[in-house]
């Protein structure tokens, strides 16, 4: 594929690489039992290990251990039995102990590989560096106060996987595309909500240029993007500044940068370069995380079904196109409706209500699918009584709209509505006969206009308020008209 | 090895400590004897030797404890040393990046 973007000195190559932050779903903190529930009152969730105290000591949570290595397994990654966590030292108002316990040159999980999903139904691996178990930070709110900022430390030492992209990346769609991926696969395993808006997943992008064929360029990091529109304006962006510049004769300078989704643009962090001086060193309160084969291998037996295979078999079992498949698959939510819905349902139709109705409505009022007032159930009731000829396609949309309303089930709709097909054809007949009757001079104009049947039938449909079963009427209108 | 004053500067800001010139002359003597001394240890062949983690044996590794909330909800301690809090929040002298 051609991501080259033109410069006036010619084309450029993007070079990005991700690093993903994504809380672990637990009860309790990395290194100590305070919650970790989101969005309680500040600071009731802090425990003296949490605020720094002196003389506390961390004592690892066993299910963030679990959780870090299923989420390895989960990147098809090597598994590291022996892993050490180390103090990154640096000085802000919202790190209470002035380091965060993370891990430096031994991580819990190695390299792996993830196969995004491109437009067109390409797929391209993308290549894990790393992941390593870390400490949240707490929160600082600027905006309470002119001269100070109020800190609040619930999500202090909340556990986090950093994991780790090689630079495989080269333009805002497969960075989307990565992230999206790996958001996904932690949604199915459930070791990360995935959720962005609350900050469970955050994103620091590494972008650079280069001439392609030349040696990576200087890069920028842009800090903390919490959005898949964000990442991609992000690096848009933030690629054509660097063109810009280099084009300009100027020099890139390594540096972080911020994304103001306002603006649409990336800004300097003030930070002084030496911020980045880190001093890691091995935390003498910990001892390192070791663990056996036999642990490993008990987490792989508990690994759900991945999308990749999952969409396998979605074309295998219900013979879906693989595009409708990695729909489908995309998030495990629909993949889970979609299995729901389509029990003993034709699973095909069921695809394209989930993909084509339920998706526009859902949007709409703004609602994920698990959201959704039509059950899973009821949804796949309605398509029977398509499929099986009880109502008419156009009838269902109606019964779709009272669904979106009601959430009522779509057999006592039809039933208090009186909404069945009529297929009789005595039935139709006497209607048609009618309206040929009433309309003589439609009937003549017919013969010029072949185009007119459909008044004819949108006449029917209107006497019947859409019930009649539109093969018979045009089988019967064809029979009386043309002849 | 060893450092010269710049370095003593930067460590110090690095750490968020004022000093003074006296004091970093102090402390550039201090660290070059302690890395005086490293450098000695530095002299012992440990080729074959693999870096020890921790004082304990090879195999006993990290202690674990159960997923289990059994801290926190102690707000008013947990704010009670610092030097300014409203509303149950750490006050702190306005930090934007």
């Amino acid at each position: 594929m051609n991501n080259l973007l033109k410069g006036s000195t010619g084309d450029w190559e993007i070079v990005i690489g991700i690093e993903i932050h994504a809380q672990i779903i637990s009860e309790s903190k990395l290194f100590s039992g305070s919650s970790t529930i989101f969005g309680s009152e500040h600071n009731t969730q802090v425990s003296f290990v949490d605020a720094g105290m002196p003389g506390m000591l961390p004592v690892i949570n066993s299910i963030c251990v679990e959780q870090a290595v299923k989420t390895g397994l989960g990147l098809n990654a090597k598994i590291n039995n022996f892993s050490i966590f180390d103090r990154k030292n640096y000085f802000y108002p919202d790190l209470p102990q002035g380091y965060q316990i993370s891990q430096f040159d031994q991580p819990i999980v190695g390299e792996g590989k993830v196969l995004i999903d491109l437009e067109g139904n390409i797929e391209k691996e993308v290549r894990i560096e790393r992941l390593h178990l870390e400490q949240d930070a707490g929160k600082s709110l600027h905006d309470q106060h002119p001269s100070y900022s109020f800190v609040d430390l619930n999500r202090s030492g909340v556990a986090l996987m950093e994991i780790v992209s090689m630079p495989d990346m080269s333009s805002s769609e497969e960075a989307q595309a990565y992230v999206k991926k790996i958001r996904n696969i932690m949604k199915y395993l459930r070791t990360c909500d995935g959720n962005m808006d609350e900050g469970s997943l955050r994103a620091d992008i590494n972008v650079s240029v280069r001439k392609p064929g030349d040696d990576l360029g200087t890069r920028c990091e842009i800090k903390n993007v919490n959005s898949i529109k964000f990442i991609g304006q992000a690096i848009e962006y933030e690629a054509k500044r660097q063109i810009k510049l280099i084009e300009d004769g100027e020099l890139i300078k390594q540096q972080t940068r911020l994304f103001d989704p306002k603006k649409g643009q990336t800004r300097s962090m003030r930070s002084k370069e030496e911020a980045h001086d880190y001093r890691y060193f091995p935390d003498p309160d910990l001892l390192p995380l070791t663990f056996t084969d036999e642990f490993v291998e008990n987490i792989r037996k508990t690994l759900p079904e991945l999308p990749d295979i999952r969409r396998r078999r979605f074309v295998d079992d219900f013979n879906l196109s693989p595009y409708d498949a990695s729909i489908l698959v995309s998030e495990r939510e629909t993949a889970d409706y979609f299995e729901i819905a389509s029990e003993g349902v034709n699973s095909k139709l069921v695809c394209n209500w989930i993909v084509g109705e339920l998706f526009s409505f859902l949007n709409k009022v703004n609602k994920t699918i698990d959201q959704s007032p039509i059950t899973p159930q009821n949804l796949g009731k309605l398509i029977n009584l398509i499929d099986d000829g009880t109502i008419t396609g156009r009838i269902a949309k109606d019964i779709f709209e009272i669904m979106t309303e009601s959430g009522d089930d779509p057999i006592s709709i039809v039933d208090s509505n009186n909404m069945r097909q009529v297929s009789d054809e005595g039935e139709i007949e006497k209607i048609i006969d009618s309206i040929i009757e009433l309309n003589p001079d439609q009937v003549k104009a017919l013969e010029d206009k072949p185009n007119l049947m459909g008044w004819f039938v949108g006449q029917v449909m209107k006497e019947t308020q859409g019930r009649a079963n539109p093969q018979k009427v045009n089988d019967i209108l064809n029979s009386k008209l043309l002849k | 090895m060893s450092v010269n004053e710049d370095n003593v500067k930067k460590i110090a800001r690095l750490s968020k400590i004022s000093l003074n010139d006296s004091e970093v002359k102090k402390y550039l003597t201090d660290l070059n004897q302690i890395i005086g001394w490293v450098d000695q240890l530095k002299e012992v062949d440990t080729e074959k030797v693999s870096p020890t983690f921790s004082s304990f044996g090879a195999g006993e590794g990290i202690k674990q404890r159960d997923d289990i909330v059994s801290d926190g909800g102690y707000r008013k301690e947990i704010i009670s040393n610092a030097p300014k809090s409203e509303e149950g929040f750490f006050l702190v002298p306005k930090v934007i990046d």
